[in-house]
């Protein structure tokens, strides 16, 4: 997996509530047997028109925000299916890192396990961040995950909170299935207990 | 010490090794597969050199791409849908886990296969790579969606990383009125709570509405669990439970049935066990309700009216603003006005045998409104064999109805399942939001029997008025 240390990049502004994977990555792109090259249709129904124009207005489709490595959106960030497609396909546009209020459960645990750190803040600080991400490429943003702070174009510092497990892993980019299989011990001493108390399962 | 809620008491049974910052492996006792989510998790098998761990608690199905129209046994026409489904067939014989193919009586939605083969039991865990596995929770199983990384690191360890969630408990006292059924549960809990209340917690639902529901109208409820943000939902299990697992294929047996129903019977949450969030509603107060919106928490009873973005604050003044405008509907219209093009009777919510059956009560007899298009799709082959019997499947085509073969079909639409752009449905389905249904097509939630009354009248219907 992709290490996570420090980001500094343009953020782009998504004031929405509520996002769901179904916007992030329609279905239709979810017959993939890959997890890459998911970028180009990041937001589709958003981005592009139905002859498969970019629709102008839309934020990544704007010369400021073209090229932003940080999101910035409202409540309930990521929610509905269960589809990793959704951070692949934000990982693969080149974004690392969703800042927004809230996050749903799936989405949050799916970005740690592709070199992408959520993070959720008060809403003061996800408005303040919102400002500066309208101003594009005059406002850089630079997202340190060792101390956990974020810095914007003025200089000021947001402190955010992360699990100590899921940084750690982030930090040196470590495989989830490597770290539990240095476990296997555990895992067989339950399975033995387990199939003694419930044979049947 | 106080006591332990239901999911303590399935939590603890399954910790395999739990770190000192909390982070535990739980133990996973049924994984369950499907074509979209899992090529990529086989492939990053393959590339490590790993195995599946325990291929005999692996059960694989094809639904979602797989195409619905009696013409499917020629093969899937598009041709990413059938490589899809390829590599499905090709990793479950490969690493050797349980296979319904397409051409199985027994394949459908993954979610009503699982418990209709007696996979999914009491006091289990339960995972899937979809977000819908919380339907399993009607079992008194602890059953949740997961991410495709988290599809290999099951299929590689049996294990899953997890911290514990916390507890809510939602309560439905008393008694549903005539027409209300499980679906108007469980939206009407998403409207109170909000699609982001049950962030962070597992919730269990009881009261005496619960109990009383079949355990098809208790997998409707926790089906959409997951659409008011909850990791998981749980029903304690009892005798309906048990009564409809007894004799299922992959069900304990003789005396195993015994120790496992000893078992099964400790598990409920103790008087004293306390919740870290209590939602209730009263079975009386709850009406046939429809969404309104693009969000499952824009629910209405039926009686209502649009309403208008400035009935809303925060956040969602935009968000109700945009979805109207997606949706076509002016604020103050009466819902009962809201003329439908489509009907969709199906998907892992409301495809089970009892939902056919709701939906024909309302349906026999009469004929679908002209240029309105309807769509029975059953939630497994072995669903649909049952319909035929019971004569379900005539009342259907009879009224104008497709009566199709098994999957997920319209309710995500990756099939030709699609509406048209502009194009309104009635649909049982969990999920409004836009394009879901087909792009730019306008999905409305509801009941089955709500479904069927809409396509009786060509518009969003009160279930009361042709019952
Ligand atoms: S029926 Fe719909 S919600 Fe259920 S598993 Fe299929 S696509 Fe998902």
């Amino acid at each position: 997996m992709d290490k996570f240390t420090t980001l500094t990049g343009i953020a782009a502004p998504l004031p929405l509530i509520n996002v769901d994977t179904d916007m992030i990555i329609p279905k239709q792109f979810l017959k993939t047997i890959k997890r890459s090259g998911l970028g180009v249709n990041l937001f589709d129904e958003m981005r592009y028109d139905s002859d498969g124009n970019e629709v102008e207005d839309f934020v990544l489709n704007k010369p400021a925000h073209r090229d932003a490595k940080i999101l910035v959106s409202g409540d309930n960030f990521g929610c509905g299916s269960s589809r990793e497609h959704a951070p692949w396909a934000i990982k693969d546009f080149g974004i690392s890192c969703v800042i927004a209020p809230s996050f749903a459960d799936i989405f949050f645990n799916n970005c740690f396990k592709n070199g992408i750190l959520p993070i959720a803040l008060p809403q003061e600080d996800v408005d303040k961040l919102m400002d500066d991400a309208e101003r594009g490429s005059n406002a850089i943003i630079t997202v340190d995950l060792e101390s956990q702070t974020i810095t914007g174009p003025d200089g000021g510092e947001i402190h955010f909170e992360v699990d100590a497990f899921k940084k750690h892993c982030l930090l040196n980019g470590l495989d989830d299935i490597g770290l539990t299989l240095e476990k296997v011990a555990s895992i067989d001493v339950f399975e033995e207990k387990a199939a003694q108390a419930r044979p049947w399962v | 010490m106080t006591g332990k809620t239901l999911y303590d008491k399935i939590w603890d049974a399954h910790v395999a090794h739990e770190a000192e910052d909390g982070t535990c492996l739980l133990y996973i006792d049924r994984h369950l597969v499907h074509e979209v989510t899992s090529p990529q998790a086989f492939e990053g098998l393959r590339m490590a050199g790993r195995k599946v761990r325990a291929p005999e608690k692996t059960i694989a199905v094809p639904d979602h791409n797989v195409p619905t129209t009696l013409d499917r046994e020629e093969g899937i026409k598009n041709e990413e849908s059938r490589i899809q489904v390829e590599a499905l067939d090709t990793n479950a014989k490969e690493f050797g886990i349980n296979y319904y193919p397409v051409d199985d009586i027994r394949q459908g939605i993954v979610h009503i296969v699982g418990p209709e083969q007696g996979w999914t039991l009491p006091g289990m865990t339960v995972v899937c790579g979809d977000s819908h596995t919380a339907t399993h929770g009607a079992f008194g199983a602890l059953a949740h969606g997961i991410g495709t990384s988290e599809v290999e690191h099951v299929l590689a360890t049996q294990t899953l990383i997890q911290k514990k969630s916390k507890n809510m408990k939602v309560e439905i006292t008393g008694k549903l009125s005539p027409g209300v059924t499980a679906k108007d549960i469980t939206l009407a809990v998403i409207g109170k709570t909000g699609t982001a209340g049950g962030t962070g917690y597992v919730i269990e639902y009881c009261g005496e509405a619960i109990r009383d529901l079949s355990m098809e109208g208790r997998m409707t409820v926790c089906n959409m669990a997951i659409e008011g943000g909850a990791r998981a939902g749980l029903i304690a299990p009892d005798e309906t439970t048990f009564e409809y697992v007894k004799g299922r294929p992959h069900a304990p047996k003789g005396a195993q049935w015994e120790a496992a129903l000893n078992w099964w019977k400790t598990l409920y949450t103790d008087e004293d066990a306390v919740f870290d969030k209590v939602v209730t509603l009263k079975g009386e107060d709850i009406a046939p309700v429809v969404t309104w919106g693009t969000s499952p928490e824009d629910v209405l009873p039926i009686t209502g009216v649009v309403p208008s973005p400035e009935d809303f604050t925060g956040g969602k003044v935009d968000a109700a603003r945009r979805s109207l405008e997606y949706m076509g509907l002016k604020p103050g219209t009466p819902l009962s006005e809201v003329a439908i093009d489509a009907v969709f009777i199906g998907s892992c919510t409301n495809g089970r045998i009892e939902d056919l059956r709701a939906a024909a009560e309302i349906v026999k007899g009469k004929k679908i409104a002209e240029g309105v298009r309807g769509m029975v799709v059953p939630g497994s082959g072995l669903v649909r064999a049952q319909a035929e019997e019971e004569g379900l499947a005539e009342i259907f085509e009879a009224a104008g109805f497709e009566w199709r073969l098994a999957g997920c079909s319209m309710c995500l639409a990756m099939n030709p399942d699609q509406l048209a752009p502009g194009e309104r449905c009635a649909s049982t389905s969990n999920r409004n939001f836009e394009g879901r249904q087909g792009f730019k097509g306008r999905t409305h939630l509801m009941s089955p029997a709500m479904a069927a009354a809409a396509a009786i009248n060509g518009k969003l219907t009160d279930v009361r008025e042709v019952m």
